[in-house]
């Protein structure tokens, strides 16, 4: 069953198109890694799937339902949540506000605040922490907990291993592993770091200037094919060809 | 004379109360929409009218005026700000001033259109509270209107600050006045936090309008004054801070009472000058941290000013 | 490679400015000729072009909304009237009335022009109170009462009448010769540079505090004046109405509805505010209301004023201050 599929998304800022006609389709419980250089258009795709961008054309659909016109907030309520770039906590409010605005605000659903700590078991001790007191795992853990709490079919999470020391890289990625074997979620990760990208994907999409260079199972390509896309070195040769 | 400034002291803290009731809505609006509304004091007169003629029109007791009112002024607030104050906020930094003064002189000849130019009070309607007080040694008076609103303020400041700490909407309000779009990611709907914020605002300047009536008079026209009145305490007590507000509201409150034992013009004077000096020193404050302090900022200055003029005299 | 120059003023514009000077002319002559009545209410409509003139250097241009001018046409209005009962002769007095708010307003812009947008806006509302409970304590003033400027009623009534009517109509047409030149010249493009990008406009040398202080203090010089001349025709003076609310309404109400940022929007918004005055002044509050009403629709729907939907159906704005670049090539 298809959870989500993006039909020719273009996005813009101002002038210049960010993500120029991305299309792709994600089964229920299948995780998608996006990969691609510094301003190949990423984040703005994120973004525009957690309707935090506009689209300028193509739609996207959510479980048969076109959501392309409905805010940030009516979509968390749909099913997708994302831990955005910069993960974006709430800096004077303690980690528990953190948490319970995404729980009291979002839906209804297995994940629960115990849910998460057992998940990340680093947030436990810092509840009643102002969220600008955390380290970059803390925090990185503290926003995942709180897309995760407002219980989504689909999970966007920007960046993840951006900034995080190796030993909270794992940590994250063990959390993610042990959520992505029930299945239970559609993920869709942004990740700079290629072979954490690879190793956690069950599909990736490679976009160089805001289009799909490459998409297929991990598997299908090999690492020289990948990083060309990567950088955009395959359609320059094809095209001076 | 001692007892008089001990008098003049306690009446301005309770002065105060007014101050912060009808600055708290303004504080909130300023701290979580990041939004000025200059017909904030014209809310006020329109709350103490209606009220007025719900009591003596449709002889309706005062209490009851005022729960009926409330809830109609907060929905006036709710509409007003998804009607005018979001599309005022999407269009820059300019119009929202320029949309809510144009709503102040609208708001106030309308209900000089409505009501007349008559002073109306609800003085007359609440029967001996009016003029009652405790008396305390020394000669000291302690009137029960001022000391009812001074609590009522207290716990307007009160309540106020748990509900943004303890409840759903106050939670969704804090986060969208932190980081709109993480709210909104959050399942928060932004808009709505606002005009939520708006609603209490414009209530709470209602009903600080309400307590205005009845220590006092109005016209259509007292509006402008009672917003003053709120900006100059929520800028004494810091922007956008709710406890700062109360303690705002009590020195501007303080001072006009202070200045009152001069003369009755030198009150509202005062109460001006303190708003100035607090400006001035907080700009100061500002400015001597933007130079790593007064005295590296003012050498530093001065080495600009006297480099400038040699390179001019080299040209 | 094409190069770029500045465009000299287009036919149209030089046509129009040339219009303006007959009109000025033509208008200069008026007590000739014209009555008594005519020549008062044209005063009156003089005393609102400098003032939307000058309302709009400062919004429009300086990015600066003020709802507290009327401190400088209360003050300059209190200082024509202490000169005139120290002895000055009246017309002067007016004139150096005004300009005598300078010594307040250069003080006051150290202090105003560090705030931000709203900030800056109540601030000068709450010193334009500040200054009138300042100007009650004046025995001669005499609190709300206020005082009468008695040594005009002694001059001839068709002198007076015609002398400051000439007076409004200098300023006037002095205000928009000198917001012309500032605003083609460097302070304009300096202006117009922080009003886009501020950050920007300062990396480039150019002084934030200098530019707006320069204008602020002027529009608060031309409020002045023109405050001192409403204050001739009028006589009486009174702190409540000399520091009223209702005069930034006005100017805001002219720039708003007639084009903020434009050059000629502030001309056509006084002379919309006039003879709206004219046709509906008799409805007094429910008219001053409407003049609200009507001030909200165009902040909302046509913040750009009657000047920017001219531009936008003509494609370019009449007697525009956007220096223009043309591609030489091309032209």
């Amino acid at each position: 069953m298809t959870r989500l599929s993006v039909e020719g998304a273009v996005c813009r800022h101002g002038l210049l198109t960010a993500v120029r006609g991305v299309s792709f389709a994600l089964e229920a419980g299948e995780v998608l890694c996006v990969i691609g250089a510094n301003g190949a258009g990423k984040t703005t795709l994120m973004r525009a799937l957690a309707g935090a961008h506009p689209l300028a054309a193509g739609r996207i659909v959510l479980d048969g339902e076109d959501v392309t016109g409905l805010g940030t907030h009516a979509r968390l309520r749909r099913g997708i949540a994302m831990s955005p770039e910069g993960r974006r906590l709430f800096p004077d409010m303690t980690v528990r506000e953190n948490l319970m605005i995404a729980a009291e605000n979002g839906r209804a659903g297995d994940w629960t605040l115990d849910r998460v700590l057992a998940a990340f078991d680093q947030l436990e001790p810092l509840l009643d922490r102002p969220a600008e007191k955390l380290s970059g795992g803390q925090r990185q853990a503290a926003a995942i907990g709180r897309a995760l709490l407002a219980n989504p079919d689909v999970l966007l999470l920007d960046e993840v291993s951006l900034g995080l020391s190796p030993a909270a890289v794992e940590g994250v990625y063990r959390a993610l592993g042990e959520i992505k074997e029930t299945r239970a979620m559609t993920m869709i990760v942004v990740e700079q770091d290629l072979t954490c990208a690879l190793n956690f994907a069950d599909r990736i999409l490679c976009v160089t200037e805001g289009a799909v260079a490459l998409e297929g199972r991990p598997d299908d390509f090999t690492r020289a094919e990948i990083s060309n896309a990567y950088f955009g070195i395959h359609e320059k040769e094809s095209a001076d060809a | 004379m001692l007892d008089g400034t001990a008098q003049a002291l306690i009446q301005g803290v309770l002065l105060g109360g007014y101050y912060a009731i009808i600055a708290a809505g303004l504080s909130l609006m300023v701290g979580v929409v990041r939004f000025i509304n200059l017909a904030h004091g014209d809310m006020a007169v329109l709350g103490a009218l209606v009220t007025i003629t719900l009591t003596q029109v449709l002889g309706m007791p005062v209490l009851l005026s005022i729960l009926l009112m409330l809830p109609l002024m907060g929905l006036l607030g709710w509409v007003m700000h998804a009607v005018l104050f979001e599309r005022a906020m999407k269009g820059g930094l300019l119009l929202p001033i320029l949309v809510t003064i144009g709503l102040g002189a609208a708001l106030q000849n309308a209900m000089f259109g409505i009501w007349g130019s008559d002073t109306r009070s609800l003085g007359a309607d609440i029967g001996s509270l009016a003029w009652e007080g405790w008396f305390l040694p020394g000669g000291i008076i302690l009137g029960k209107l001022p000391v009812i609103v001074f609590c009522v303020a207290v716990l307007v400041i009160g309540g106020l600050h748990l509900m943004l700490r303890r409840t759903k909407l106050g939670r969704a309000i804090r986060a969208t006045a932190s980081d709109r779009e993480a709210a909104e990611m959050c399942g928060v709907d932004a808009a709505r936090a606002h005009r939520a914020a708006a609603a209490i605002a414009v209530a709470l300047a209602a009903l600080a309008g309400v307590f205005l009536a009845m220590r006092a008079q109005v016209t259509p026209y007292s509006g402008p004054a009672q917003l003053i009145f709120a900006f100059e305490a929520v800028v004494i007590g810091g922007l956008g801070s709710l406890g700062g507000t109360l303690i705002g509201g009590i020195v501007l409150g303080v001072s006009q009472s202070l200045g009152g034992l001069i003369s009755a013009q030198a009150s509202l004077l005062t109460g001006h000058l303190v708003f100035v000096a607090v400006l001035i020193w907080r700009l100061g404050r500002d400015w001597s941290a933007d130079h790593g302090g007064w005295h590296a900022g003012l050498v530093a200055q001065l080495a600009r000013r006297v480099g400038r003029r040699e390179s001019g005299a080299e040209q | 490679m094409t190069r770029h120059a500045i465009a000299g003023i287009p036919r149209v514009d030089r046509q129009l400015i040339a219009a303006l000077l007959a009109l000025f002319l033509g208008l200069a002559a008026l007590p000739f000729f014209g009555s008594a009545l005519i020549v008062d209410k044209l005063t009156l409509l003089t005393v609102y072009v400098t003032l939307a003139v000058m309302w709009n250097l400062l919004a429009g241009f300086a990015g600066l909304v003020s709802v507290g001018h009327q401190a400088f046409i209360g003050l300059g209005g209190y200082f024509a009237l202490r000169l005139v009962e120290s002895g000055v002769s009246p017309f002067p007095a007016l004139l150096v009335g005004g300009a005598l708010v300078l010594l307040a307003a250069w003080p006051l812009s150290w202090l105003v022009l560090r705030l931000r947008a709203a900030e800056f806006a109540v601030a000068m509302w709450v010193l334009a109170e500040a200054i009138r409970s300042m100007v009650m304590f004046d025995p001669l003033i005499q609190g709300e009462t206020g005082r009468s400027l008695v040594a005009l009623n002694a001059i001839d009534p068709d002198l007076r009448r015609n002398t400051l009517y000439l007076m409004g109509l200098a300023t006037a047409g002095a205000a928009m010769a000198l917001s012309y030149a500032l605003l083609r010249g460097r302070l304009g493009a300096e202006a117009r540079a922080i009003r886009d990008d501020a950050e920007a406009a300062a990396s480039l040398g150019v002084s934030t505090m200098r530019v707006k202080r320069i204008i602020f203090l002027i529009s608060a010089l031309g409020c002045a004046i023109a405050g001192t001349i409403w204050l001739g025709s009028a006589i009486t003076y009174q702190p409540r109405t000399a520091f009223g609310i209702n005069w930034s309404v006005f100017m805001l109400f002219m720039v708003l509805v007639g084009g903020l940022g434009s050059y000629l929007g502030p001309l056509l918004g006084a002379l919309l505010l006039f003879a709206l005055q004219e046709i509906f002044g008799d409805f007094g509050a429910w008219y001053l209301a409407g003049v609200g009403v009507v001030a909200i629709l165009f902040a909302l729907y046509a913040p750009r004023g009657i000047m920017g939907l001219i531009a936008d159906r003509t494609g370019r704005e009449p007697l525009s201050m956007q220096a223009r670049l043309t591609r030489q090539g091309e032209a």
